[in-house]
């Protein structure tokens, strides 16, 4: 798919534009999730256009019209790369000069994600959080499991027999779950934190589901078991939010958490990070699973 | 406690989302669920009670002072709108465990509560920030759990149009964004308030007019002003009654309510009004959206189908009185906004009782059901009374007030046309009447009782609502005035 | 006017307009779908250019270093477009999922051929 060289060059953009916690994310998000996503769809749908376009006249219309918009719009932006633009002068200093005394976090995107804007980092979960339920909603996941006993979808077929690439895969597992729980854990100090850690959680679990079934995968873990946890890392989140509200502070104050401030919000974030890393994980397996019941659904069909 | 109603406000929907998901038990979910809306109902009270005694309340998450975190600000405008969405939707919940055991397979009861919950919350949040990029991560949380509760219809073509809303909603979405990454490159804060005190200086700029323009598009894609409503029918008509009782009383004057705040408080009138053709655009586009969907309602046979093309001519009238630029005009609008929620929410409520005893809102399936539901039926007439702006109904305190707003500004030909689209709506109404009184069910099928008691009280709620507040509108005309001042209308 | 200094302003606007076309032109779901994945990612493209400077570092602030004299670049739309990714995925995914289920009940996701079989009903 061009979709994800796509992801993974707007990615290394982002690098060169440093913002790296973007960078990461985009990475994990455009190059693996999406991808596998409409992977399996398109195997559900099958992958070629049967007619071309329909309006193309109107469209170019609609199109041309709002790029010359937004040309005029640009023509008085302030330019590119240059320091004195507005946009960096109020609320920006702020954060580079005052963050690291206020929250004791170095990495400024996390402290002001966790921590300054922490509520909207909470809307963001719940974000994912409805689109999952959304999803499994609409696929109907319930689908009882022993209907599936003989699915092996041709995927999983090819990889079980290719001795070589299980191996390493079943190497790679250990490696992967570590590298998540690093990602998780550090996103105070470098690029990363709770989505990312989530994301690359789950991935293992995806790897692991590819190599060895769909029934494997849910002997580890059971779908109402996921479903759970999705909760849980929600309520985790919003709990620790409501702490400061019996002590009279406001909503998502961590300074109460402790004695001294400081450790109070490093202590908030931690947990903030760890609940917005349950939920991601839990959600993107389930969405995997619902996807990919769909797709051995199919198969059984032919 | 009563400091942190504004989040409280928010919040305990939003927790109940997932604490439903761990209970999974169909009807106590539908008890909490009620409990929950019904909490937040009373706090809106509250809320709209202290605003009138000392004024705006502002709340700032995490204790970050305003540009720097994220902040609550309720004024009025927010108050009133809050206790709209809230009571609405606590109203519709007593109905739903009912309704959807009709429409829904067993195993989704739960999850619907909990879509149900986020997207409440997702409104709510809406509502009450005071921050530009907190309304789009909210505004998120509302779309995208009102796609999947539209495609939890039966027919299929629920499907489709759930599609087809999350498409066009995703784009309204998007150009949000780029409107509010516009301003924030102009400006340097997301925080409204100090949008709005660092926006003037620049109305020079055509930055900001191209922020304003892709800002109110996106907006307009979402509450589906006329060219831009084609999404709408499908998703109200094959949702499942609850939902398209919901969203088409509620999700709607969310969006409104966007487009006022930006327009009023962020923007200002002076450059909303002043610098930008704005008036002449929403004048143009509300008469326009009043006639043509109401001409297309009249040839509807769904009824659901019908009642959507006539929720986008009331949008119209709301945007037309919003064009009239003038504080009577945005009484009107504001009036029209609670108005039309109590009418389209008794309306699709009495549909659901249709729906459920029937099986279906197809008009010719109307026939005989004067004689055999004469309770619901008789809810669909006043609803559609007030529709009509009769006397007596809350429809005719704001189509009152468009008038005079009109006349205000000696717009003769407006005014006729205000009056021509009433008796357009007359029109589909009676069809709708005649199907149900006049005309003899031919197929004999005698055994249509009346509605379950839990679907007429929540249905007759609403409708006495209508009356209540269409007798005495000290209420609501004295909130909406007081609303309309803060919002500071040129008199 | 130098054409230049707003260069990736440009790249974006074509991204963006050719999202938006793929978007309404193609009558095929899953391109729509990504059409409008192209348009989102334009946007956040758009976001991170307007927060960078010129020499400026990624916004993580080093201990040994005296924070006085580096240039970082801003933190805030990084903020709102990591909110934003995750957005986007979520509505992608849910998106993805609708099409499947709109493959299993009309056999085909062709956007005129669902609104034929849509007239027959």
């Amino acid at each position: 798919m061009l979709l994800n060289i796509y992801s993974l060059l707007s990615a290394c953009f982002f690098v060169l534009m440093d913002a790296v916690d973007v960078a990461f994310t985009e990475a994990a998000v455009g190059v693996g999730v999406s991808t596998i996503l409409l992977l399996s769809t398109l195997t559900i749908t099958g992958s070629f256009e049967k007619n071309k376009r329909i309006k193309p006249i109107l469209t170019f219309v609609i199109v041309i019209i709002s790029g010359f918009l937004l040309i005029y719009g640009t023509l008085q932006m302030p330019p590119f790369g240059s320091s004195d633009a507005p946009i960096h002068q109020h609320v920006a200093t702020y954060y580079i000069e005052e963050s690291y005394t206020e929250t004791g976090i170095p990495n400024i995107v996390t402290s002001v994600l966790a921590n300054y804007r922490g509520y909207d980092t909470l809307g963001e979960l719940f974000v994912i959080f409805a689109a999952g339920i959304g999803v499994i909603t609409l696929l109907d996941v319930n689908t009882n499991i022993k209907n599936l006993s003989m699915f092996k979808n041709d995927l999983s077929k090819s990889l079980i027999q290719n001795h070589i690439l299980r191996v390493i895969s079943k190497m790679l597992i250990p490696f992967i779950l570590l590298f998540a729980l690093y990602v998780q854990f550090h996103g105070d100090f470098g690029p990363g934190g709770g989505f990312q850690g989530g994301v690359i959680f789950a991935s293992a679990f995806i790897l692991y589901t590819m190599l060895f079934g769909l029934k494997a995968s849910q002997k580890l873990i059971s779908q109402s078991w996921l479903e759970f946890f999705s909760a849980l890392g929600v309520l985790l989140y919003t709990c620790i939010g409501m702490i400061p509200l019996f002590t009279g502070k406001s909503f998502l104050n961590y300074k109460v958490l402790a004695q001294d401030p400081l450790q109070g919000q490093h202590l908030g974030v931690l947990i903030v990070e760890l609940g917005v890393g349950i939920t991601v994980f839990s959600i993107i397996l389930l969405i995997f699973i619902a996807f990919t019941k769909q797709v051995s659904i199919i198969g059984e069909g032919k | 406690m009563s400091s942190q109603l504004p989040i409280l406000q928010v919040i305990i929907p939003l927790i109940s989302a997932p604490l439903c998901l761990i209970i999974s038990r169909p009807k106590l979910v539908w008890l909490f669920t009620l409990i929950a809306s019904t909490i937040s109902f009373i706090i809106s009270i509250i809320l709209i009670h202290q605003v009138m005694q000392s004024g705006t309340i502002i709340y700032s998450l995490g204790d970050w002072e305003a540009p720097i975190g994220i902040e609550y600000r309720i004024d009025y405008l927010n108050a009133y709108l809050l206790l709209i969405v809230t009571g609405i939707s606590s109203i519709i919940l007593l109905s739903a465990h009912t309704s959807i055991t009709a429409e829904l397979s067993h195993n989704k009861y739960v999850l619907f509560y909990v879509l149900f919950l986020l997207c409440l919350s997702g409104m709510l949040g809406i509502i009450a920030t005071g921050d530009a990029f907190n309304v789009f991560v909210f505004l998120e949380i509302a779309s995208l759990s009102s796609y999947s509760l539209i495609a939890l219809g039966k027919d299929r073509r629920a499907l489709t149009a759930a599609l087809r809303y999350l498409l066009v909603g995703t784009l309204g979405a998007t150009f949000i964004l780029i409107g509010i990454g516009l301003m924030y490159m102009m400006t340097g804060t997301l925080n409204m308030h100090d949008l709005s005190e660092r926006l003037p200086n620049l109305s020079e700029s055509r930055t900001l007019i191209i922020a304003f323009s892709f800002f109110t598009v996106g907006v307009c894609l979402k509450l589906a002003l006329f060219p831009l409503h084609w999404w709408l029918p499908n998703a109200y008509a094959y949702a499942p009654s609850v939902v398209s009782a919901f969203l088409a009383a509620t999700a709607t004057k969310v969006a409104i309510y966007i487009l006022l705040r930006f327009i009023f408080t962020v923007f200002g009138i002076e450059f909303s009004f002043s610098i930008l053709p704005l008036q002449k655009i929403l004048l143009a586009l509300g008469l326009v959206g009043i006639l043509t969907a109401s001409t297309i309602a009249i040839y509807q046979n769904n009824v659901k189908q019908l009642f959507a093309y006539s929720s986008i001519s009331q949008i119209a009238y709301i945007i037309l009185a919003l064009g009239m630029n003038n504080s009577t005009g945005l009484v009107a609008a504001l009036l029209h906004l609670f108005n039309h929620a109590l009418m389209k929410g008794a309306l699709f409520l009495a549909l659901s009782a249709v729906m459920y005893r029937v099986g279906s809102t197809q008009l010719t399936d109307f026939s005989g059901l004067g004689k055999s539901m004469p309770w619901t039926m008789a809810a669909i007439v006043i609803g559609g009374l007030s529709l009509i702006g009769i006397p007596l109904t809350v429809g005719f305190i704001s189509k009152w007030y468009m008038l005079i707003a009109s006349l205000e500004n000696n717009l003769w030909p407006v005014t006729v046309l205000i009056l021509l689209g009433s008796i357009l709506t007359g029109i589909y109404v009676w069809r709708i009447v005649e199907t149900a009184y006049f005309t003899t069910n031919k197929t004999g099928l005698n055994h249509i009782k009346e509605a379950p008691f839990s679907l007429l009280l929540p249905t007759w709620l609403l409708i006495l609502a209508n009356l209540y507040f269409g007798i005495n509108p000290r209420f609501t005309i004295t909130i909406t005035k007081l609303t309309a001042q803060s919002l500071g209308a040129m008199p | 006017m130098n054409i230049l200094e707003s260069f990736n302003y440009w790249v974006v606007m074509i991204l963006m307009m050719s999202g938006l076309y793929i978007l309404i032109a193609h009558g095929n779901l899953v391109k729509k779908i990504i059409g409008l994945t192209i348009f989102q990612t334009s946007v956040y493209i758009f976001y991170i250019s307007m927060a960078n400077i010129s020499g400026a570092t990624a916004p993580i602030i080093y201990k040994n270093i005296e924070g006085d004299n580096i240039l970082y670049s801003n933190p805030l739309p990084h903020v709102l477009i990591l909110t934003a990714i995750v957005v986007g995925i979520s509505t992608m995914a849910l998106a993805l999922a609708l099409v499947i289920r709109i493959k299993q009940s009309y056999g085909t996701i062709e956007e005129d051929e669902i609104h034929a079989k849509e007239q027959q009903q």
